[in-house]
């Protein structure tokens, strides 16, 4: 690990007054990356004690401190009751050790688990931009099938963010001239495009204040990740779907799709063709096979192009009452 | 409590040293602490091979805040060339590192850093660069097929190849065939404490703290690698925190700390982290297994061939040997065994528990339950079928094999009631199949020592080399040398791990309980008699006597220990010589297992419900320590079929994953409630004690039982382990 300097932000508004650095939260992602020598900050600016950690009720939405811990987001009654989704998410992920010290937005910010990305040894266009992709002909089980590029393929390991995306969540920020942003969770992440290296659309030194979850989402919500291991696994693919059913009608459909991009997908042309129509199975696989034909697989991966939409069209069966085939 | 002195091996009496690991008093050997501080080492990997060092600067390193010293090929003193053909085995061959400028492996050590903490020594690694000129290596078997060559040796058999009966015949007589070819994974023993070294000199002696599984041969092993003197090696490891094989022998850690000591004249520690291990670790290699198996209309094996296929690391000379349990499982009228080996550049492969069978069963018992499924007999009664009345490949009589009993007795606990249709039972969108195989093992006998030394208070201190890994050595000792003496557990002290003690065999291979048992058994006896005989000499004659709190109660008398044996006290030295034990005999550990998975009907996950083991490994030294034995082989078994899998790409010769993360081991969300069930047992042919090895009889079966459940479940058959959604998910039945 390189020696950095240390820092403490002691509220949001001082932002202008520390020095430009890695923002620490948890530190459950970071840490590691800076002992593997993947994360070289000169300076560290621990935001854990700003003043972010409580989550807010208000008329049109809940505002999520970014330094609430993941357990405390899942476990928190209002959570629990109008966005299950988003607890299922937090509690699919990690262990409770891991969740305890994880940051909402640290969450967001949490890099790609490819593993040449984590061997300094292997060429990585996101550790190194340039050094080019051994993940293309490599070990790509865990890696995207959309949304890729030749530069890079690898996925963001989130759950919560899935969910966030499927909630409509927006991103607030505060950047360093004072100015607040407002950026959709959907928005957050960047495809690779040819700058893998840039995972997010942030601005230098700009911080996560918040999450913003709009008020009265979708009744009927579900998580389900695919994993090879119980717990503590990172999704081979995840999803998070929201839906209201009106007189028998879908309404308000949001599907967001984890471990299949470099981002959490949100599959807007399976919703588009699916919102407002009935139930219906064929329906279901149509709109996924719909969503799916970009879809590319590097090998390792090819599977999940069959998985992906078969995840999908059991949670939507289960969740609109369709049940088993 | 106090234990009762009449009866105690057996009883599932509480780990004698529980209290000390629970509460941080038992010192590993990365805990050890030195008068005058430790530098700390870290090791650069070699980021390519295999080739040559054409550049390597430190200066930058050696610049670094707190940096003590860097060594590299240019700095560290003459050691043996790696692997010295005229040096014994594996395990006390020369382990060479930093050797010349050659690289032999991904991953392999280029310098270490020195430095006052670990955290600038990690620093300072980071700075070191290295240039590697890389040639072209062989990193997998499968690839260089036309390089196989049968080992001088495999791991645990006698004979590497088998060719019992007339193959070609049987076979083509066979009603029922089956050809099929498997391929299972690498995998790395990753144990919870890192190997971990702490090395001193003290003038010319090398005194060294590290985890270890067996002593002697690491003596020999520092001996023969720094060129120096056996009686100038001294060994402490009283505690080692998981080994599975992979602290059987020395690995890099354990030189460089040697090294470093020498060239920095103080004690320096140098622990793997847990990316290290997965390069400077031994791991059990990938295999190809191919199997051609024969019946007749009935069920009857007539034909049975099982080669296998694997890498060996250049110079050092160890072959799994999967076809080992097909040698004695079932009876069949022809049984073709052979191993054959791909010398690669890349990192030990070497022992990871239940070498041989862990694999071998997983593949062997898989096919078994194809061709019974062929031959449309329950794969139950196949095997009660095909039980053989002597070992099937030597001839020999079995000694005390009641495998029958196991698959009865398992049947019934387990509800089984054959099979049905694959793919039709259901519960919610989980497809539910249950499946079986059986567990065999070897069961063998190592050379050990033992002393036993008698205080006048009458507390009892019995010495060995041997090593506790985390089943329970110290608890099982403390219990037989407490029997033999009809004296109380309490006052009992079992000392292990110090290369000065009484050699044993250490741990390994399911051995070191019955080993290190049987010569501190020999030794009590020993001390026993000589106490019967100041017992005589002072007029109290006594068939059986017993001993508490420096007394000795006989014939109704107590007499004070010191009277009889006085302040010097009474010693014993006891071994056991396994040439006579066993001889002419097959013997084996036994186990049957039973599986229930379920398999979720949309995305191919698989998940054990219901894993249940009934077992015979002969006289139970500790019920409570053996169960956990048994359970936490059988967890290995769910790994071994699910889960647990090293993946190198092949373009390097490295391996990816490298931390618990991406290297699963199951978790307890993926345990169920595990049945274990452990047959009474007595092995009278096996050893003085009667009892039989335990620590890896758990895995064999456990993974294939779950395969034949995933088979029942969905009607598909997978050749290659792990099992992952992928290779069901196409073929999932339509429901």
């Amino acid at each position: 690990m390189k020696p950095f300097d240390y820092q403490r932000l002691e509220t949001p508004e001082h932002l202008g007054h520390v020095e430009a650095g890695r923002f620490l939260g948890g530190g459950t992602n970071l840490i590691d990356l800076m002992k593997h020598q993947i994360e070289t900050p000169d300076v560290l600016v621990d935001v854990t004690r700003a003043g972010m950690d409580r989550i807010e009720e208000r008329g049109d939405a809940v505002l999520i401190g970014s330094q609430v811990s993941n357990t405390d987001l899942a476990s928190h009654p209002l959570i629990r009751r109008d966005y299950p989704v988003l607890s299922s998410a937090l509690l699919s992920g990690a262990t409770q050790q891991l969740r305890n010290k994880a940051t909402t937005g640290g969450n967001l910010l949490q890099r790609t688990r490819c593993q040449y990305f984590y061997d300094t040894a292997r060429a990585c266009n996101k550790r190194e931009p340039g050094s080019g992709c051994d993940a293309l002909d490599g070990l790509n089980r865990f890696h995207a099938i959309l949304g890729a590029s030749e530069n890079c393929i690898a996925v963001h390991p989130s759950d919560m963010a899935v969910a966030m995306a499927a909630l409509g969540a927006v991103v607030v920020t505060r950047k360093r001239d004072g100015t607040e942003g407002r950026i959709p969770v959907t928005e957050l992440h960047r495809l690779p495009g040819d700058r893998p290296d840039l995972d997010h659309v942030l601005d230098e030194g700009e911080l996560i204040v918040a999450v913003e979850l709009p008020a009265s989402p979708p009744r009927l919500q579900s998580y389900r990740k695919v994993r090879d291991r119980s717990s503590y696994a990172f999704a081979v693919v995840s999803a998070a779907i929201a839906l209201d059913l009106e007189d028998g009608h879908m309404r308000n459909l949001r599907i967001a799709l984890g471990g299949v991009a470099h981002k959490p997908w949100r599959a807007t042309k399976a919703e588009a063709m699916l919102e407002g129509k009935m139930p219906e199975a064929a329906l279901f696989m149509e709109a996924l096979e719909q969503e799916m034909a970009d879809a590319e697989g590097h090998g390792h991966n090819d599977f999940k192009k069959i998985l992906a939409p078969r995840v999908v069209v059991a949670m939507l069966r289960e969740l609109t009452g369709l049940g088993g085939n | 409590m106090e234990q009762s002195t009449s009866k105690i091996i057996g009883e599932p009496m509480n780990r004698v040293d529980g209290p000390a690991k629970v509460t941080g008093r038992a010192e590993y050997a990365g805990d050890h602490q030195v008068e005058g501080g430790i530098a700390e080492g870290f090791i650069v990997e070699a980021p390519a091979a295999p080739g040559k060092i054409v550049a390597l600067d430190v200066a930058d390193a050696e610049a670094a805040d707190g940096v003590v010293s860097v060594l590299t090929y240019k700095t560290v003193p003459q050691q043996k060339p790696y692997g010295s053909p005229e040096d014994e085995g594996r395990f006390t061959q020369s382990h060479a590192v930093l050797e010349n400028d050659r690289v032999r492996h991904f991953g392999e050590p280029v310098a270490l850093v020195v430095a006052e903490t670990l955290e600038q020594a990690r620093y300072a690694a980071s700075l070191v660069r290295v240039e590697i000129e890389t040639e072209e290596g062989v990193f997998n078997a499968l690839d260089h097929k036309d390089q196989a060559e049968k080992p001088d040796s495999v791991d645990g058999l006698d004979e590497v190849d088998t060719q019992d009966g007339d193959f070609e015949t049987q076979f083509s007589q066979s009603t029922h065939k089956l050809e099929v070819s498997y391929l299972t994974g690498a995998q790395h023993a990753s144990a919870m404490e890192p190997h971990v070294t702490v090395a001193q000199w003290d003038g010319e002696t090398l005194i060294v703290h590290m985890a270890i599984q067996i002593v002697a041969s690491a003596v020999s092993a520092y001996a023969n690698t720094l060129g120096i003197d056996e009686a100038n090696v001294r060994i402490i490891s009283p505690f080692t925190g998981g080994g599975f094989g992979s602290k059987l022998g020395v690995h890099n850690e354990a030189i460089l700390a040697a090294l470093a000591a020498k060239q920095c004249g103080k004690a320096v520690r140098v622990a793997q982290t847990r990316r290290n291990l997965f390069a400077n670790g031994p791991h059990r290699s990938r295999h190809l297994q191919e199997l051609k198996l024969g019946a007749d209309a009935s069920g009857k094996l007539r034909a049975v061939r099982h080669s296998s296929l694997a890498s060996m690391a250049r110079n050092y000379p160890f072959a799994e040997a999967p076809a080992s349990p097909t040698r004695a499982s079932y009876a069949a009228d022809a049984i073709h065994t052979f191993h054959r080996m791909v010398k690669a550049d890349i990192p030990k492969v070497d022992s990871m528990r239940a070498p041989g069978e862990a694999i071998g069963t997983l593949t062997y018992e898989t096919a078994i339950d194809e061709l019974a499924e062929m031959c449309g007999v329950d794969p139950v009664e196949f095997r009660i079928l095909n039980e053989p009345t002597q070992d099937p490949t030597s001839g020999h009589a079995f000694a005390d094999r009641r495998l029958l009993d196991c698959i009865r007795t398992g049947a019934a606990k387990f509800g089984w009631s054959g099979r049905v249709k694959p793919g039709s039972r259901m519960a919610g969108r989980k497809l539910v199949g249950r499946g079986m195989a059986v567990a065999i093992r070897p069961n063998t006998l190592s050379p050990a020592q033992a002393e036993v030394k008698l205080a006048a208070d009458g507390r009892l201190v019995a010495r060995l080399d041997m090593t506790d890994i985390g089943t329970g050595t110290y608890t099982i000792l403390t219990q037989i040398a407490a029997e033999t003496l009809s004296m109380p557990a309490s006052q009992v002290l079992v000392q292990l791990g110090d290369s000065r003690f009484p050699e044993t065999a250490g741990s390994g291979g399911s051995f070191g309980a019955s080993s290190s048992g049987s010569a501190l058994l020999d030794a009590c006896a020993k001390l026993k008699s000589a106490l019967s005989e100041r017992l005589t000499e002072s007029g109290v004659s006594a068939n059986a006597f017993a001993m508490k709190d420096g007394r000795v109660l006989a014939n109704g008398k107590r007499i004070e220990l010191a009277d009889l044996i006085g302040a010097e006290g009474l010693s014993a030295d006891g071994a056991v010589d396994p040439d006579n034990h066993a001889k002419g005999q097959a013997d084996y550990s036994y186990g049957v297992q039973f599986a229930e998975v379920e398999v979720d009907a949309d995305t191919g996950e698989i998940r054990v419900r219901r894993l249940l083991g009934v077992f015979d490994a002969g006289r139970i030294l500790n019920r409570k320590t053996a169960r956990s034995q048994l359970m936490g082989g059988m967890i290995f078994g769910i790994g071994g079929a699910l889960l647990e899998e090293s993946l190198m790409d092949d373009r390097f010769g490295s391996f990816m994953t490298r931390d618990f993360a991406e290297y699963h081991i199951a978790v307890n969300r993926d345990v169920p409630d595990l049945e274990v069930h452990i047959l009474d047992g007595y092995s009278e042919h096996s050893n003085p004690l009667g009892s039989k090895g335990i620590g890896e009889l758990g895995i064999c079966g456990a993974g294939p039982a779950i395969a034949n459940a995933v088979h029942e479940a969905t009607g598909v058959r997978v050749r290659k382990f792990p099992v992952h959604m992928e290779d069901l998910l196409d073929r999932l039945p339509a429901v």
